[in-house]
């Protein structure tokens, strides 16, 4: 199995100095091509520092991270993200929000000047994937939570990247929304194949979705487990209400939870 | 509703703009004030019309040295916030600097500038841009500052530059900033030019009203302040105006938040 994503004990710090906040420490793992993790655990622990890691944003400390086999100097500049706050931008539409990306990635942007047309229709036909066929040119605000969260997720999709990071992406919706929306996310990545990192607080979000899923410790964020959902695909929600289902959010709410018993 | 609109916004100013002329009036002529200490407002109606033709006169070139001094500043404002907005080396080290000379009172500048440029508009539009390019460039700044930092980690991850970033979100998103300043260095201009004309020029309402008040004319002298509060309006209004024009999505994007 070629591992897509390659991470050998990275640690990671903020700040210099005295004043230095240690996010991850000595975390290891793989991404195959395609596959598509999730990574879970308490407030702070660094899930996000992850993220951004993985992405170039930020540098390790130490370790060894490489994309491809290439190790990982900058921004990879072909990852789609998307975030819990939907970010898009107020002056334009949902159509030219999504188109953003083209006309900063290449090929797309020294082409979308004469190709408009084409990238265009390309965006309307996975707004339309989405749900959003006859809102494509409404402004965000004309928008609901939900409306707003797929055309991020679509923004992040429209150069075809080879890895989506998504951060919490579904955290500030409705229950209802939400299982729309993993539904969404499922047949989209099924589609297309795209290698998904998705970070959740949400258990059942997180084994619903992914092949694999790390549980992270808190600060300094450590990898505590990896678990992999051996539930077969295509997956319907109804596999949420399944006791193999259950069972596996019941261990990962164990090595998580600690609730009762304080932070330490 | 649109009856309401027009009473609230029409009729409800223009007679509170009546009722003060009328309380004025009457105030003069009850208390018997004499004309040189302040003089009616039939009285300075009345030099309004008598001396309008050196009054418009004066006022155009008043109205056109603001102008000029606030085109200027918009530019320059706009060039130097985007510099200090681009870095923090760039704000950390123009900052200090930029408030020092915005604290000195450009009155006391306005001799220098006589003395470079001689007496005329110049320093007029000197001292309106000098007075007016504050508010934009730190308006400009903050607009630019204030782009969400997840919003600049999804573009950088699809390998934008700062250029890239400044002209998709930060210059956009500053706009709203930027026109909203205008209004306030619109009327900081006119200050400007008004305060250089009293000082040191040939023209203009300010040194209109320096000469009324030294052959004390004084119908003449509130006349010119009457004058000024209205183009003041008159420009207030128009920046206003082109900011509603230009930003309404900023407007319409708050309503809902
Ligand atoms: N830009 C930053 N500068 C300094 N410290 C930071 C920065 N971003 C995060 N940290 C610190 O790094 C640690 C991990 O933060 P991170 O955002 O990765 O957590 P997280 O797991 O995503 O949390 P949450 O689930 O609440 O989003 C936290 O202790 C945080 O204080
Ligand atoms: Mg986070």
């Amino acid at each position: 199995m070629s591992a897509l994503v390659h991470l050998d004990r990275i640690s990671m710090v903020y700040g210099r100095g005295v004043s230095s906040v240690r996010a991850i420490e000595e975390v290891s793992l793989d991404i195959a091509k395609g596959e598509f993790i999730a990574v879970v655990g308490p407030s702070g622990c660094g899930k996000s520092s992850l993220m951004r890691l993985i992405s170039g944003l930020h540098p390790p400390l130490a370790g060894i991270l490489t994309v491809e086999g290439n190790p990982v100097k900058g921004p990879l500049k072909s990852v789609g993200m998307a975030f819990q706050n939907s970010n898009l931008l107020p002056w334009r539409n949902a159509l030219e929000n999504v188109l953003l990306p083209l006309e900063i990635v290449e090929p797309h942007r020294s082409r979308i000047r004469t190709e408009r047309k084409q990238y265009r229709e390309k965006a309307i036909k996975l707004l339309e994937a989405v749900g959003l066929a006859g809102f494509t040119e409404k402004h965000p605000w004309e928008l609901s939570g939900g409306m707003q969260q797929r055309t991020s997720i679509c923004r992040a999709l429209i150069h075809e990247p080879d890895i989506l990071m998504l951060d919490e992406p579904f955290g500030a919706l409705d229950a209802f929304t939400r299982e729309e929306l993993w539904c969404t996310l499922r047949d989209l990545q099924a589609a297309r194949g795209v290698t998904v990192m998705l970070v959740t607080h949400d258990l059942r979000e997180a084994v619903f979705l992914a092949d694999t899923v790390y549980v992270m410790s808190s600060r300094p964020g450590r990898i505590v487990k990896r678990c992999e959902v051996k539930i077969a695909r295509p997956r319907d929600l109804e596999v949420t209400y399944t006791p193999e289902f259950q069972e596996i959010v019941h261990e990962l709410r164990h090595l998580i939870g600690r609730g009762g018993e304080g932070a330490h | 509703m649109e009856r309401r609109e027009f009473l609230i916004k029409v009729v409800s100013p223009a007679t509170f703009t009546v009722t003060l002329f009328v309380l004025w009036e009457l105030a003069c002529r009850i208390f018997k004030i004499p004309l040189t200490i302040l003089p009616s407002a039939m009285d300075v109606f009345g030099a309004l019309w008598q001396y309008r033709e050196p009054i418009a006169d004066n006022s155009f070139v008043t109205l056109w040295t603001t102008l000029a001094g606030f085109a200027i500043a918009t530019a320059f404002g706009l060039l130097l916030g985007i510099a200090v907005g681009w870095h923090r080396a760039i704000y950390a080290g123009i900052y200090p600097v930029l408030v020092g000379f915005n604290s000195i009172p450009k009155v006391a500048v306005v001799p220098v500038l006589v003395l470079w440029f001689g007496i005329g508009e110049v320093p007029a539009i000197m001292t309106a841009f000098l007075i007016s390019f504050f508010p934009i460039v730190v308006n400009v700044a903050t607009g630019l500052a204030t782009t969400e930092p997840e919003l600049e980690d999804v573009l950088r991850a699809l390998g934008a530059s700062k250029l890239d970033i400044m002209k998709k979100v930060g210059i956009p998103r500053s706009l709203p900033y930027f026109f909203g300043s205008l209004k306030v260095a619109i009327t900081l201009a006119f200050v400007g030019t008004v305060v250089s004309e009293t000082v040191g020029a040939n023209k203009g309402i300010g040194k209109l009203m320096l000469d009324a008040q030294s052959a004390f004319q004084v119908p003449i002298v509130f006349a010119g302040l009457l004058v000024l509060a209205f183009l003041g309006i008159v420009l207030y209004a128009m920046t206003a105006l082109i900011e509603q024009r230009f930003t309404g999505w900023a407007f319409r994007g708050q309503a809902n938040r």
